[in-house]
């Protein structure tokens, strides 16, 4: 064990310093949200965002991007909301197949060396296609187990934050310790380099998107879990906050250098900051623009912090 | 043959074939009745997705990660603040018009400023840049409709010698882009720096002057064509560039620029455009419902890169 850290706990030390100054300042303005409730209101949306988040992680650790993710999460809470609750099986086939819809977009990436910028793209017009079919109008009610799971008061810490810490571990434990995750994130890395070495590109990219895709469908159900009804445009920011959540996080759109910690972290901090801004009763005109200025500064932290490891480096 | 053989490797060559295609069935069904209409409607829609098309495809020449997603909230921010600004008055259009690019030459110095200073990547970057500007557009347009002057709003909706006037404006524009990329230094260069930055670097290419004028160059257009964009329309509102940003990048791709960055090229943007704009209407003539109709338009979206795509492998 060595004293000084890592470069993988630098990379996580920014984005947990962050998160943990956002929080202080939410607590210096509203005392009252240091409570068990308190968390739980300023986390709760966080529980779906940090889903989406890892999933949007998966994918850009393969170098690719999805700009379909939150077109996804809102055809995945159209699902949830009537299928899902009416005609269970139904429902669980839908879900496996659009899964296997996503395994199937990483392997015709692969094969044809698309770009997924373009394919998730289009896709992302079939997904929003298919919700306006299952809901024109917003409607569908969440089914009980679910609306229960993501409502229950479990002791010490509130639900939201249970949740955050177990996705974070489960995501670590595939994408960092497990042989897939390594497999996949070689491909960010150097993609030749896991061809020699013999492995199937092939079969790992399908799994990394196979993946993502349980992770967003996971999202979808728990975003219903929260809001109780869905509607064919509820989670369309996530695409855009998916992958500010992963930068935030301290990872990096090439050479498959993730991290899930971070990227739950980073959704958490996106979450709180919209939280942040209501309590300093931001002019409404200047809310995005203030969520805009938060994003800037935390990624400027960032940039100090790295030129600090970089000079204790070259000491 | 060689000719054939010749199309066949443009770039180009797929985005023009299927916005034929496109438009050819939807002529069909009518019974070739609305050829003039449709084709005009479809120069004037696709002349705003040209204009920023363009402004993106310089971006994302640079190579990967480069991307202006400001685009939107800087269309909406320029034809907001130009429209107050001539408030319904034919003298005041030049001064407007200048005040739009001047809006776009300052987001495009803020989204460089932020990439380099801050280091941010600029997907980050001009996200919350567009967070920013998008609240300044709510700020300035508190909700009020201004209409355009008169002189632009006839403009901007009318046709000269039967094709649409803005389609000319784009035109304009593109012939600038195609020659700023195939004939002057500057092109040379972002298609350096999208190839590979440390060899442009080596090789002596001014890196981050480059970078910056393209990122201003994007958002000066992206400012031209809101002005054009709420003039056309009648009055700004502050959704109005929402569409373009998926729709900037799909032109560029779909036209034959290399994701990946380094090769880019001008005719496509224009098939892509024309593209984009017939299946919508194309599946309006059949008479399909909402849903169907984004569900076909993203399967023909994903046809076309399947058809056309595959020329680089290895390629993100």
């Amino acid at each position: 064990m060595r004293l000084t850290p890592s470069t993988d706990a630098i990379r996580l030390a920014i984005p947990a310093l962050s998160l943990t100054v956002l929080l202080a300042a939410v607590f210096w303005l509203q005392p009252r949200a240091m409570s068990y409730i308190g968390l739980n209101l300023l986390f709760n949306l966080a529980v779906p965002i940090a889903l989406a988040t890892i999933a949007q992680m998966l994918i850009m650790s393969v170098n690719d991007l999805d700009l379909a993710m939150g077109t996804f999460v809102s055809f995945v809470a159209c699902v949830t909301a009537t299928f899902l609750r009416d005609d269970p099986l139904v429902g669980v086939l839908i879900l496996a197949g659009s899964v296997a819809v996503y395994a199937m977009l990483g392997v015709v990436i692969h094969l044809r060396g698309l770009p997924s910028i373009v394919v998730s793209l289009g896709m992302s017009f079939v997904w929003a296609g298919l919700a306006v079919l299952l809901l024109p109008a917003p409607g569908g009610q969440a089914p009980e187990w679910i609306r229960s799971l993501m409502t229950m008061k479990p002791p010490l810490a509130p639900m939201a934050i249970v949740a955050s810490i177990l996705i974070a571990i489960v995501a670590h434990l595939i994408v960092m310790r497990s042989s897939l995750g390594v497999l996949i994130r070689g491909i960010g890395g150097n993609q030749r380099s896991v061809e020699r070495a013999g492995w199937s590109v092939l079969a790992a990219r399908a799994a990394a998107y196979g993946l993502a895709g349980v992770f967003a469908v996971l999202a979808g159900i728990a975003l219903v879990g929260l809001t109780t009804s869905a509607d064919a445009n509820i989670a369309l920011r996530y695409t855009l906050l998916s992958i500010a959540g992963v930068i935030l996080g301290g990872g990096e759109f090439i050479g498959g250098r993730v991290s899930p910690i971070g990227a739950v972290i980073g959704a958490l901090t996106l979450t709180l900051a919209g939280s942040f801004l209501s309590f300093l009763r931001i002019w409404p005109d200047w809310q995005i623009g203030a969520q805009g200025a938060i994003l800037i500064i935390v990624l400027a932290l960032r940039l100090l912090l790295n030129r600090l490891e970089y000079r204790e480096k070259r000491r | 043959m060689r000719i054939v053989d010749r199309l066949s490797r443009a770039p180009w060559i797929w985005s023009w074939l299927a916005a034929f295609l496109v438009w050819f069935a939807t002529i069909m069904v009518t019974g070739g009745a609305s050829t003039l209409g449709l084709s005009q409607a479809a120069l004037t829609f696709a002349a705003f997705s040209i204009i920023v098309g363009i402004g993106q495809m310089f971006v994302i020449t640079l190579g990967p990660g480069n991307i202006d997603l400001s685009i939107p909230a800087t269309m909406t921010l320029a034809g907001t603040v130009a429209l107050k600004l001539m408030n319904v008055d034919n003298a005041m259009i030049l001064p407007g018009l200048a005040t739009a690019i001047l809006i776009g030459i300052g987001i495009g110095l803020s989204n460089y400023a932020l990439i380099k200073a801050l280091r941010i990547p600029p997907i980050i970057a001009t996200l919350s840049m567009s967070f920013i500007i998008q609240s300044a557009a709510i700020w300035t347009n508190r909700g009020l409709r201004i209409k355009p002057p008169n002189f632009l709003a006839d403009f901007t909706t009318s046709t000269t010698l039967g094709v649409p006037n803005v389609s000319l404006v784009a035109l304009v524009i593109s012939v600038a882009a195609w020659f700023l990329l195939e004939k002057t230094v500057y092109g040379r260069w972002i298609s350096a720096i999208g190839q590979s930055m440390p060899a442009a670097r080596m090789a002596g290419v001014p890196v981050d002057g480059t970078r910056f004028v393209t990122y201003v160059l994007s958002a000066v257009l992206a400012s031209l064509a809101g002005y054009l964009l709420a003039c056309f329309s009648g009055g700004a509102a502050l959704n109005m560039g929402t569409e373009y940003l998926l729709m900037s990048i799909a032109v560029v791709v779909l036209g034959g620029t290399a994701v990946a960055g380094g090769d880019s090229n001008v005719p496509g943007i224009w098939g892509a455009s024309l593209f984009m704009f017939l299946v919508v209407s194309m599946l309006n003539t059949y008479g399909l419902g909402a849903g169907i109709r984004l569900i076909m338009t993203g399967l023909i979206i994903i046809s076309v890169i399947m058809l056309a795509g595959g020329r680089q492998p290895g390629a993100r």
